[in-house]
């Protein structure tokens, strides 16, 4: 075929283009993801209970506040990394800094605290069911995620995998701290932490697989 | 490239808009700078030059089909510069080629460097490719996108509304988009 038939094919009446398209459907898919993720915390593992007791609303706030600042920044950057040539590849990537603020406010809190009690701070119960459920409830969001992206245009796929990977991590932790009574900094920066860095490592693996365009 | 900056940025911002003549001049300026881009960029990796108009083919078509990823307020020379970096790469890619020292910004002197209009075919036909589309989508196609009808005229002939006719459009230039980047990576 040649060059100028296909020019003349897509410019022939060429429609307009929505400039909204690429913020609302990726706002969109995040939202979606947030919906399942917390009616999927809500009907499996079911809502904490004790709130009333001392400290638990702060801690169940810092948790939602620390994963909505996350979801927030992953998408706002995820929004720059699906225009082409707006993130440069060789330009490193900003520091996460929600889990950076956290893990140090966690050392702070382990220090402070006698050394007797670290294990409790820090190995609650709950570690490896927070550490194994918020993989698992990421997945629907990440899907999510990556469906809106692969409509854009992603240039650096590994990259751009990570974040969706981030940010469905951020949106399942959010899901997830509607179920979980551990409360400590030094839990929330290790596990809820650690969960998101494996969410952000798959995101990083699939992101080729998935996103080629 | 970069001279031409302003100028392609506006054009760009006025096919977003629905201008099909600014948004045809845009699309000849790069099929012609694509073309020269990878035939340099095919003979420095050692391969043939034939794949290149594939290569430019598939590109026009991803920047259509992803013409609303581009901002106003974006510089559009990178833009398109990382399109069409992200194609060569997937292209030496699908065929085991060394890619890894491909540079970041080679394309301004060389889009520039050389243009023949020689081989501006690519190995697949239009006609036959529409052929394998649904009925409607063919005849709205052809109507609108190579006669150049309106959507209101395409609409009466067909027997279709309006917006039917819109639909059969998007969804038939998808498809037949899909078909030429599957072609081409074949």
């Amino acid at each position: 075929m040649k060059t100028d038939e296909l020019i003349t094919v897509l410019s022939t009446n060429v429609e307009p283009i929505d400039r909204r398209q690429l913020s609302r459907e990726i706002v969109a898919a995040v939202i979606l993801g947030t919906v399942v993720a917390i009616g999927t915390a809500l009907t499996l593992p079911g809502m904490r209970m004790d709130l009333s007791a001392p400290n638990a609303l702060t801690y169940f706030c810092a948790k939602i506040i620390f994963a909505t600042v996350i979801v927030i920044a992953g998408t706002a950057y995820l929004l720059r990394l699906v225009r082409p040539g707006v993130v440069s590849p060789s330009k490193s990537a900003p520091v996460p800094w929600p889990p950076v603020a956290v893990a140090a406010l966690a050392t702070i809190s382990l220090v402070s605290a006698p050394l007797w009690h670290w294990h409790n701070m820090a190995m609650a119960d709950g570690w490896i069911e927070c550490l194994v459920s918020i993989p698992i409830i990421a997945v629907v969001p990440f899907a999510a995620v990556v469906w809106a992206v692969r409509r854009m245009a992603p240039t650096d796929l590994a990259r751009t995998g990570a974040l969706a990977g981030f940010v469905a991590g951020g949106i399942s932790a959010a899901g997830y701290a509607l179920h979980c009574t551990d409360d400590s900094l030094p839990f929330i920066a290790l596990w809820y932490g650690g969960a998101i860095v494996m969410c952000t490592l798959a995101g990083a693996l699939l992101g080729p697989r998935l996103l080629r365009w | 490239m970069t001279a031409h900056e302003p100028e392609l940025r506006r054009l760009m911002i006025a096919g977003q808009a629905g201008d099909a003549a600014a948004y045809r001049t845009l699309l000849d300026h790069l099929s012609r700078h694509l073309r020269g881009y990878y035939k340099s960029k095919l003979i420095n990796y050692g391969r043939s030059s034939a794949d290149a108009e594939d290569l430019v083919q598939d590109v026009i078509i991803a920047i259509h089909t992803r013409r609303h990823t581009y901002s106003p307020d974006q510089l559009f020379t990178p833009w398109v510069h990382a399109i069409a970096r992200y194609k060569l790469i997937d292209h030496l890619r699908r065929r085991n080629t060394g890619f890894a020292d491909i540079p970041l910004d080679g394309m301004t002197s060389e889009m520039e460097a050389h243009d023949d209009r020689d081989a501006v075919e690519s190995g697949y036909d239009l006609q036959r490719l529409l052929a394998a589309l649904p009925a409607k989508m063919q005849q709205a196609i052809r109507h609108v996108k190579i006669e150049g009808l309106s959507i209101a005229e395409t609409a009466e002939r067909c027997d279709m509304s309006e917006s039917a006719v819109k639909v059969n459009i998007h969804r038939g230039l998808k498809k037949l988009a899909d078909m030429i980047s599957r072609e081409v990576k074949s």
